[in-house]
């Protein structure tokens, strides 16, 4: 699908306004967020998962960002999802792509993110009794971690 | 067959919590520096040491193991992250470190020396410990790059230890973000001026302000 | 260490396999980093293998919002140390796309060079260090090892003259470059990378009539089309499978689009095919460089010289993600600025973090010697992996 039909055809299904600039992407609620993922890979042929990732606007909540492409017609589509201030639960696109699934262990260890139907979500980057998620904007980068000042 | 992942029984560590090197050191006070020979040994070298003229065999016999042990020191390969590139161009063809003596081995317990190169993290410092203790004595380690000495770039992260002095006892300190192949040799070079002061067959002299 | 958590591992049964867990820990002679694999094995054969990764987390992405688009660049080379112009290079571009900032010609020309320049390296350094791995680092490995050490030291000499620093480069800033050639460089740079060429043939021909280098490299990890685009590897890897995909020919940025150059695909999936993909690179990046030099245009360097203080660039707020295609896959950069000197939000989309994803799915059925073959050919980077 080129990169019109991929505007029209996100913007019937969801319903939402599809941003073009400086790459496109498109925002769901969180409840749609496994469907607009199956439906990128599916209907839009989106099959290259690139990253998935979050984004920390304090007051405001989280924001899982997701971004795949479109090998063969070069469209890339940015997913994106606000979960309200306070929620941090999502729903995981492993079923969908194979790929997210370190990515959404390093968002959980980061983010602290609980993604469900994760087939095995713990942590990727720190050690599995670290107790914080760095990238939280409550979290201070030279936070000192016991035995080391 | 079903095959499920394999779920990781990480055994908890076994290394000890030390706030700073002090503590380190407190531990191995007990344990004699340099070679862990008998007592028999160290008796007799104390004997000759002690009887009129005897100097003359304990220097001779220190000038020629020190010549021994400089001559001939294995590193471990232990590269962490940037400096591993530089520390595997100074063992490489241009730089070459072999003709020191230095045949890089991947096993820590036929090696003399630690080269840290690369950030230690917190969650890769019990490692480093655990090979460190590998190592029979006498053992030296060289601090590579700003991360090993200080923490680097990086001394504000979370997750990074502020210089492998925290973790392991360091000889000799090498700067650079990555220290270039000429000064990593400039390092070992040091290392091995250091090695020739071991006094009475295996014990390290205080520091001399004009070498060290 | 024989303790009853070890034992009841290693389930002993009379009819069926017996499985051992087998750690190939952080510190590992295949060198490739801090990388610890956790393998189940049913005798040689690998069933399922764990990856931990994390030992060189060092909290870049939460560095970042605290250095300005200034400060950041060189520590932006870190993440991916083996070729730290493509990773400083993702950095700058972002910054640039947001701001909308112009970079001149000169710049750009200059940029794809280096990056070339960095390609060839790089791959020089997974040649020589997958070659070691499977021959031994006393043995026969080390052969194509030092030769291909020996080239790397040229051009790292080229980099040295250019910028000061042989490994990790603050060459790039947001608006430019931040050092011109200096005299003779283009000179050096041409024969140097005509040696280069003729080199790469000598050792192309020397493994490709090395029957062991053909038994451990064909055949060995072999990854499905689908399977590299579901996990989201790129680079060598992705064309190595047969998915026809180069950022520099599909989404060209800093004027690679000027250039006129082939993307080797090969259709096999497995190491001997990813092999050939890169093998084919050099001469690629190669002719690249000639183009570039050919037609180096002069002018200035920079759209925003004479950084005064760390503070000067401030970027107005929006976001963008920015991609280069480094020599391992697709390097990229997802920044959301908010007006000020230092990024809000900056993720790194590692290549090499991707890459390794795949390691669970495609070495089980493998045996354990395989594993080293083909860590080497995904060639990870663990700056980039851990961040």
């Amino acid at each position: 699908m080129t990169a019109e039909e991929t505007r029209a055809a996100l913007a019937s299904t969801f319903g939402v306004e599809v941003t073009s600039a400086p790459v496109m992407s498109v925002t769901v609620s969180p409840d749609r967020w496994e469907e607009l993922g199956r439906f990128a890979k599916e209907t839009l042929g989106c099959r290259f998962f690139s990253f998935l990732s979050a984004v920390d606007w304090k007051e405001q909540g989280l924001e899982v960002v997701a971004k795949v492409d479109n090998l063969d017609d070069n469209v890339s589509l940015l997913l994106k999802t606000r979960l309200g201030p306070g929620v941090t639960t999502c729903s995981s696109l492993t079923p969908v792509y194979r790929g997210a699934d370190w990515m959404e262990r390093e968002c959980f260890d980061m983010f602290g993110i609980r993604f469900e139907n994760h087939p095995d979500l713990r942590r990727i980057l720190l050690e599995d009794t670290w107790e914080g998620h760095p990238l939280l904007k409550s979290y201070a980068v030279d936070t000192p971690h016991p035995p080391y000042r | 067959m079903a095959l499920d992942p394999p779920v990781p029984i990480v055994p908890a560590p076994i290394w000890r919590n030390f706030k700073d090197l002090q503590e380190w050191e407190e531990l191995h006070k007990t344990r004699p520096e340099g070679d862990k020979h008998s007592a028999l040994f160290e008796s007799i070298t104390e004997g000759i040491h002690s009887f009129p003229g005897g100097f003359v065999v304990t220097t001779a016999a220190d000038a020629f193991l020190n010549w021994a042990r400089k001559s001939s020191v294995w590193p471990v390969t232990f590269g962490l992250a940037c400096c591993a590139i530089e520390m595997m161009a100074t063992f490489a063809s241009r730089f070459d470190v072999e003709r020191l003596g230095m045949v890089p081995w991947a096993s820590p317990r036929h090696s003399d020396l630690m080269i840290v190169s690369g950030t230690v993290t917190i969650k890769m410092a019990p490692m480093l410990l655990r090979i460190y203790d590998q190592m029979p004595d006498p053992k030296w380690a060289v601090s590579m790059g700003s991360c090993a000495n200080s923490g680097g770039p990086f001394r504000h992260g979370y997750h990074v230890v502020k210089g492998v002095d925290r973790v392991i006892p360091v000889d000799v300190y090498v700067p650079g973000c990555p220290p270039p192949p000429e000064s990593l040799l400039n390092g070992l070079l040091l290392l091995q001026d250091q090695i020739a002061h071991f006094n009475k067959t295996g014990k390290k002299a205080p520091p001399n302000p004009k070498v060290d | 260490m024989l303790d009853e958590s070890t034992v009841s591992r290693v389930e002993m049964d009379w009819s069926g396999p017996e499985r051992l867990t087998m750690n190939m820990g952080p510190q590992h002679p295949s060198a490739h980093g801090v990388f610890r694999a956790i393998v189940t094995l049913e005798g040689e054969t690998v069933v399922a293998v764990d990856a931990v990764i994390g030992y060189l987390h060092r909290c870049h992405e939460k560095l970042s919002e605290t250095l300005t688009y200034a400060q950041y660049p060189s520590i932006a080379s870190k993440t991916d140390y083996v070729a730290a112009m493509t990773s400083e290079f993702a950095y700058v571009l972002a910054a640039e796309e947001i701001g909308k900032i112009e970079v001149p010609k000169r710049a750009q020309y200059l940029r794809v060079v280096c990056a070339e320049l960095q390609r060839i390296a790089s791959h020089l350094l997974w040649l020589g260090t997958w070659c070691m791995d499977m021959g031994g680092a006393l043995g026969g490995g080390a052969t194509i090892f030092l030769y291909c050490i020996r080239e790397r030291e040229l051009i790292l000499d080229l980099f040295e003259a250019l910028v000061g620093a042989r490994l990790l480069y603050g060459f790039f800033q947001v608006g430019g470059t931040r050092y011109d050639i200096p005299d003779g460089w283009v000179q050096k740079c041409r024969e140097t990378i005509d040696l280069i060429d003729s080199r790469i043939d000598e050792y192309q021909q020397m493994l490709e009539q090395n029957a062991f280098f053909l038994a451990r490299a064909k055949g060995v990890g072999i990854v499905s089309r689908d399977l590299a685009q579901d996990v989201g590897i790129a680079g060598p890897l992705l064309r190595g499978s047969g998915i026809n995909w180069d950022l520099r020919r599909d989404a060209p940025y800093s004027s690679y689009q000027d250039f006129d150059f082939r993307v080797p695909v090969e259709t096999d999936g497995d190491c001997y095919a990813r092999y050939r993909v890169r093998m084919a690179e050099f001469r690629q990046a190669i002719s690249i460089i000639r183009q570039a030099l050919d037609k180096l245009p002069a002018g200035p360097i920079s759209s925003r010289p004479a950084l005064k203080s760390v503070a000067q660039i401030r970027i107005p707020k929006g976001e963008a993600y920015a991609r280069v295609e480094g020599p391992r896959g697709e390097v990229g950069t997802y920044m959301i600025s908010d007006g000020s000197a230092k990024p809000y939000r900056m993720k790194w989309r590692g290549a090499s973090f991707s890459n390794l994803a795949i390691l669970p799915h495609i070495i089980p059925g493998h045996k354990v010697a395989d594993v080293v073959a083909i860590m080497g050919s995904v060639d990870p980077v663990f700056g980039e992996v851990d961040r």
